[in-house]
């Protein structure tokens, strides 16, 4: 039970301000600089400093009271259930507008490079995302290392249309296949570790691919990575202001936006593909022995399920999407390096499946718009941009601790299908 | 006794310098249903462990002999191939469903290896072959003849979680009954169960042997469910079989009486005198 009255408010507000006090007194109670000769100077803020407590202390009661007529205990009951309940309807519009918009935002940004720039990269980041998600979200296997499959992916392509001129749609399955290879080559060693542990081998396998990279120069050009990367065709005519160009061929005026476009498409086209096949695959046996999975593995062995072949698919599957989305970065860059698939990758993608909600398809795609639009949105806050986009990603985790979209929504029904409370859906161990 | 389908010979299993289970023999009949009792730690999950593939016997043979198919060394199969290759399903003690998947999701787990063949591996099911479309309304409908078997079809889409917990066990049942098993495995059905339950469940455990033909091996430490239901009941206490045969010979059985009570044989033989 939770105790409520003013000495309550005000205990809790005291401790907060206590705890602010302790915590900015040398942070911004006192400043230091070098001074003119080199040696060190300091002075007192006092009145910053006491301003901040302050301002933790009233926030802490106005919180506190808040929180009090809202409801008993917190967080849960910040958003009832009939709003969820809307919010679940609703995202069944949310979906089909969405995607509407995105086939139309060429037609409407056709003339601001930036946000289509800028799209193609939140798209490049809901397929990672959404193809992370049937590692993570579906089979409940959590994976530190998922960039390791976007880097093969995208030295597939990079290598083999450099060496061997091969053009980038047949390079597209290669390079995703290549990429579950090594998804099942990860796979192997990792099918006996849970939680914690499977997820620092994985991220040591993330680090091992892009040092792997770094170092065998004669391969990959080392840390100067691969450049001259050919652009993608449409179906063997290239986009460039020659005659035979795809622009000469159609006879319009050349301009090198019809490439950003023609980049957004197939982005587009791979998210959805990757969208379509995941969907698909949840219904299939498959997809529900990963979810089984997720929920739990011991009963799974007692039904006859081979575990050891369903994480394998899992990671294979979401290795392949990994690959797909690496061809495409290689290709829309033109140049890549080993910079570009650091362990801060893995956690983004990470941190959009987790966001999102584990396993929904809608909330993934919203939590790449929210992470990477948002981080752009900022942009405008300039030094506090990070800070801005903490405490946003804090009140949400608070507010809604399960992802964007908490419900899982049933494979299959008799009558009616109703959304799964998240609270009964397990996260997976492992 | 009719022809064995399991057929249990001196089976050992040690945990370092625990022994476990200590030369048990036992065997159960085809189309019946074995009760497996004794007090507590005396090794009846461990028996069960090594019969359905979650331990590794360290002694002993364990042979599977269904009609028409041939001989099965369980103990050199593992994991989900006993379930898999030699039809024996299992639930567990504490019940282990899918709680956010709904019941009905529940049962179509449990024909994963039927629906997986008839998907094509995955290949023929994605691209939505009618091979695997009808298969997988056959696997509804048999999901379906369990849920009305068990009296759950109205909350078939109700998450397994959100159900109490007496369904929970029956629908758990129905998972194992789905995998299509020769021989069904129960670890203490009744656990937590009100006299009510007890009865559907003894109910329901007679009409699968009756009516699929399935024979039943079962814990259970509730007496008036393995008296009612059970053809042949087989004792242990510390890893040890003390007494088998019909539930009425057991429960006559002055070892049997002894091991419950923690007295000795002759103690024990007092108090049933005194009793009677």
């Amino acid at each position: 039970m939770r105790a409520s009255g003013i000495p309550f408010i005000l205990k809790k507000a005291l401790i907060s301000a206590a705890v602010a006090l302790v915590l900015f007194s040398l942070m911004i109670g006192i400043r230091t600089e070098a001074g003119p000769t080199g040696q060190l100077i300091y002075w007192t803020r006092f009145g910053e400093l006491f301003s901040l407590v302050a301002i933790v202390f009233g926030g802490s009661i106005v919180i506190e009271l808040a929180r009090q007529w809202l409801g008993p205990s917190g967080t849960r009951q910040l958003i009832p259930p009939s709003v969820q309940n809307g919010i679940a309807r609703a995202g069944q519009f949310v979906a089909p507008a969405l995607l509407i918009f995105a086939l139309l935002v060429p037609v409407i940004f056709y003339n601001q490079r930036y946000i289509l720039d800028l799209s193609i990269l939140v798209l490049t980041y809901v397929m990672l995302g959404w193809g992370l998600n049937v590692v993570v979200g579906l089979a409940g296997l959590l994976d530190l290392g998922y960039v390791a499959f976007y880097a093969v992916g995208a030295y597939s392509y990079a290598l083999l249309a450099t060496s061997f001129g091969l053009s980038f749609w047949v390079c597209l399955p290669l390079a995703g296949l290549l990429a579950s290879l090594w998804g099942v080559m990860l796979g192997f060693p990792v099918l006996r570790l849970r939680g914690d542990y499977l997820a620092i081998v994985t991220l040591a396998f993330g680090e091992i691919i892009r040092l792997v990279i770094i170092n065998w120069q004669s391969l990959t050009g080392g840390p100067n990575g691969v450049s001259g990367i050919p652009r993608p065709t449409f179906f063997g005519i290239p986009l460039t202001p020659g005659d035979d160009g795809l622009a000469a061929k159609l006879g319009i005026a050349f301009s090198p936006t019809h490439r950003i476009v023609f980049l957004f498409y197939i982005i587009l086209a791979l998210a959805l593909l990757t969208n379509w096949v995941t969907i698909r695959l949840r219904r299939l046996p498959i997809g529900r022995a990963w979810e089984a999975l997720r929920e739990d593995e011991v009963a799974c062995r007692a039904l006859g399920i081979n575990t050891t072949t369903t994480k394998l698919t899992a990671f294979a599957t979401g290795a392949m999407f990994g690959g797909f989305a690496g061809a495409f970065f290689a290709t829309r860059q033109g140049f890549i390096s080993p910079e570009s698939f650091t362990f801060q990758e893995s956690a983004l993608v990470l941190a959009i499946v987790v966001l999102g909600g584990m396993g929904s398809q809608l909330g993934v795609a919203l939590a790449s718009i929210a992470m990477i639009g948002g981080f752009e949105l900022f942009r405008g806050l300039e030094q506090y941009r990070m800070l801005v986009f903490g405490i946003a990603m804090v009140l949400l985790m608070i507010w809604r601790p399960r992802g964007l979209i908490g419900h899982r929504a049933p494979t299959v029904f008799l009558k009616r299908a109703q959304a799964i409370s998240s609270d009964l859906v397990k996260e997976g161990h492992g | 006794m009719s022809e064995p389908i399991l057929a249990v010979d001196h089976l050992i299993m040690r945990f370092g310098g625990i022994v476990a289970v200590n030369d048990l023999s036992f065997a159960a009949a085809t189309k019946e249903i074995t009760a497996l009792i004794g007090p507590n730690g005396a090794g009846k999950t461990t028996v069960f462990n090594c019969i359905t593939g979650f331990y590794r016997p360290t002694g002993g043979t364990l042979r599977l002999m269904r009609q028409g198919a041939a001989e099965i060394a369980l103990e050199r199969l593992n994991d989900f191939r006993i379930s898999k290759q030699a039809k024996i399903a299992r639930t567990f003690q504490n019940i282990r469903l899918f709680p956010g998947m709904t019941a009905l999701e529940n049962l179509m787990v449990a024909q994963h290896n039927t629906l997986m063949l008839a998907s094509g591996f995955t290949f023929l099911g994605l691209i939505g072959a009618p091979v695997y479309r009808a298969a997988e309304k056959r696997a509804i409908d048999l999901s379906k003849f369990w849920l009305e078997r068990i009296g759950l079809v109205d909350r078939a889409d109700d998450a397994a979680g959100n159900l109490p917990y007496g369904d929970q066990r029956r629908l758990e049942i129905a998972r194992a009954m789905c995998t299509e098993p020769a021989l069904l495995c129960l670890d203490e059905p009744a656990a937590g169960l009100n006299a009510r339950e007890s009865a559907s469940l003894s109910e329901l455990l007679l009409s699968i042997r009756s009516e699929q033909g399935t024979s039943i091996l079962l814990i259970e430490h509730d007496m008036s469910v393995v008296m009612e239901i059970s053809d042949h009941v087989v004792v242990m206490d510390y890893g040890v079989k003390i007494a088998e045969g019909s539930p009425s010979e057991v429960r006559d059985d002055p070892k049997v009486i002894a091991a419950y009570l923690g007295a000795d044989e002759e103690e024990a033989i007092a108090v049933m005198e005194s009793g009677a």
